[in-house]
């Protein structure tokens, strides 16, 4: 079970470091572990890792093609790879060797893209994902986490170690993002999480946009307004029956991510309503836009990513009920 | 090598070429040169040097081939046929809605494939991975990785060119299958490669140049690599594109080819006249072939 600890502060500890400290020790617990990247080990906090395991912590150089077939290759040899590099380097740049060696072929990599979406700050629109969780929910029996806080994504990292079959696509930040779980918190693969619930409207939010989701929730509560905020962390599967049983009983939702309103969160909730319990729904995401340099508040700003655009999709939404 | 077993190989690799183009020939269209251009090193490596187990095609330490050419399919299936992964009258399934034998080697469909290829580039990669694998099991297994030349214009075996020293993956010996030839016209035509071997040399892999379709050059190749501590090999094969028929060898361009009933009858008139020749050669130095499925039909 998850514990919510959630009262909008920034959790203490970043996503490197947890990244960086899981790795190390899932590679010295599985003597089956092993860990590639594409020089950007400085990047992810596994330099450590690469100089005191060189035997099975692989630097593949700026090669993503040839790293995500090497890791299907690895697979394959029995091994539980796992894969790094920034987000757009993880999906774009190397698809067709994740698509194939890996999803087709029936090779499992666990696959880490860093800095998803407006993450990637000041490295800019080459490297900012507005869409790679679209690339990945595209392949057939993919699992796509969009990860909202250090606790979930170290659990995500081990659950996912003895996947036996689908690429398992992971993007978070390597910052910190607001706490969200109690530490020891557990989760189930392919289910949603009621983080706050409510009789208005549900916020089914994923990633950075959980504690955003959270603030909104608490800040329409002052004016008597009930929502259910739901992370669902699992973008595919996605949890159809808690979509349905929240459009049952709030009505009314809005969806909230960190990517573009194509091809992601959004879309999979809607053609989950669509098919089974059609109910007004609104997209919170970036709309249809490149990347570009900034800070991450700034490129919140910039995209509409922030609690004040979401209140105003929210109240838009609940006027359709 | 001696004499016998040369000639023993020799016609293990004409039944390979045989059965290949019959498997074409029964569906009418397919890739078929290119399939023909691998065959007698598929003979070397499932008929002398390969430690595999056909009955028991996932035992963890047998060597493995690596079709990253993927669409050699047909001769692939041929070898794994009569070697006795599958029964030889899957062959007349090339290729057909619910097959086990598609275009391009699936891994999850075919008995003794052990990596899906056909998207170029891929496979190399994966065997790589493959050997790297074994490398950190402490299995002492080869990876044979078979690339078309034309495959070499993605960008992704180039990566791969680079990966296999810095990892030191002495356990890996890739084939280059230089039939000069891709889908468009020649290679030089279409994207030149140029010296393939001093390209690999500079990359830093021990390479050998030999000609494909020598018997004797191609195993004493894959013994010279074998000798190579510290550093991948290649070996650089000069092949012919339709290799053992001469119509097919000489058309201009031959990727992806139709048969018409009278090619496929010339075709394997020609195949099976050299084969019944070799066989004839092999009784009077009273050789005993290697043994396939087709001696238990």
């Amino acid at each position: 079970m998850y514990k919510v600890i959630y009262d909008g502060s920034r959790e203490k500890k970043d996503h490197k470091t947890v990244f960086s400290s899981t790795m190390m020790d899932l590679i010295e617990t599985d003597p089956d572990v092993v860990y590639l990247d594409a020089d950007l080990m400085n990047s992810s906090g596994t330099m450590a890792l690469w100089k005191k395991h060189p035997d099975r912590a692989f630097n593949c150089g700026i090669c993503e093609a040839n790293m995500m077939a090497v890791a299907a290759g690895l697979s394959l040899g029995g091994l539980k790879p796992y894969a790094h590099t920034f987000g757009p380097f993880a999906s774009r740049r190397c698809y067709d060797q994740v698509f194939i060696s890996q999803g087709y072929a029936d090779n499992p990599v666990r696959i880490y893209g860093s800095d998803p979406g407006v993450c990637a700050a000041f490295n800019g629109g080459t490297h900012m994902p507005f869409e790679d969780m679209a690339l990945m929910r595209a392949i057939p029996q993919a699992y796509v986490f969009d990860i909202a806080d250090g606790v979930q994504f170290e659990w995500v990292l081990r659950k996912v170690k003895d996947a036996d079959s689908g690429v398992q696509y992971i993007r978070s930040t390597r910052k910190n993002n607001a706490a969200i779980y109690a530490p020891g918190s557990e989760f189930e693969i392919g289910k949603g999480n009621i983080l706050r619930d409510g009789t208005d409207l549900t916020i089914i939010a994923s990633g950075i946009m959980v504690g955003d989701a959270m603030a909104v929730a608490e800040y329409l509560a002052k004016e008597g307004i009930s929502i259910r905020v739901v992370d669902m962390f699992t973008v595919k599967p996605l949890d159809v029956d808690l979509v349905v049983k929240c459009a049952q009983e709030t009505g009314v939702i809005v969806t909230s991510e960190n990517h573009n309103i194509i091809g992601g969160l959004g879309e999979a909730v809607a053609a989950a309503l669509v098919e089974n319990y059609p109910v007004p729904l609104i997209r919170h995401g970036v709309e249809d836009r490149f990347g570009q340099v900034g800070s991450v508040d700034e490129l919140r700003e910039a995209y509409g990513l922030t609690p004040e655009r979401l209140t105003e999709l929210v109240r838009k939404a609940l006027k359709r009920k | 090598m001696d004499t016998r077993k040369e000639l023993a190989l020799k016609f293990f690799a004409s039944q390979i070429r045989l059965e290949t183009f019959r498997q074409v020939a029964n569906l009418g269209f397919g890739h078929l040169p290119g399939s023909l251009s691998v065959a007698d090193l598929l003979a070397v490596l499932y008929g002398s040097k390969m430690n595999i187990r056909p009955e028991e095609p996932n035992w963890p330490e047998r060597d493995i081939m690596v079709m990253s050419k993927g669409h050699a399919g047909p001769a692939v299936y041929s070898t794994l046929a009569l070697k006795g992964y599958f029964p030889m009258s899957w062959l007349m399934t090339l290729n057909k809605l619910g097959t086990r034998l598609p275009s391009h080697c699936d891994r999850l469909l075919t008995p003794g494939v052990d990596m899906t290829a056909g998207s170029l580039g891929q496979g190399i990669s994966a065997g790589l991975g493959l050997a790297l694998a074994h490398k950190v099991k402490g299995i002492d297994a080869k990876t044979y990785i078979v690339l078309g030349d034309g495959e070499c214009n993605e960008g992704e075996v180039w990566e791969a060119f680079l990966f296999a020293p810095q990892h030191k993956l002495d356990n890996v010996i890739v084939f280059i299958d230089r039939n000069l030839k891709q889908l468009d016209g020649t290679t030089a035509e279409v994207l030149s490669l140029g010296d393939m071997a001093v390209k690999l040399e500079a990359f830093n892999w021990h390479t050998q140049t030999i000609d494909g379709h020598d018997i004797v050059a191609i195993s004493e190749a894959i013994d010279a690599a074998h000798a190579v501590k510290g550093r991948p090999s290649a070996i650089v094969m000069n092949t012919i594109k339709g290799a053992g028929v001469k119509e097919l060898e000489e058309m201009e361009i031959n990727h992806h080819i139709r048969l018409s009933s009278d090619m496929s009858e010339r075709g394997m008139k020609v195949l099976e006249e050299a084969h019944a020749a070799l066989a004839e050669v092999l009784r009077e130095h009273n050789v005993t072939p290697i043994p396939t499925a087709l001696d238990r039909e």
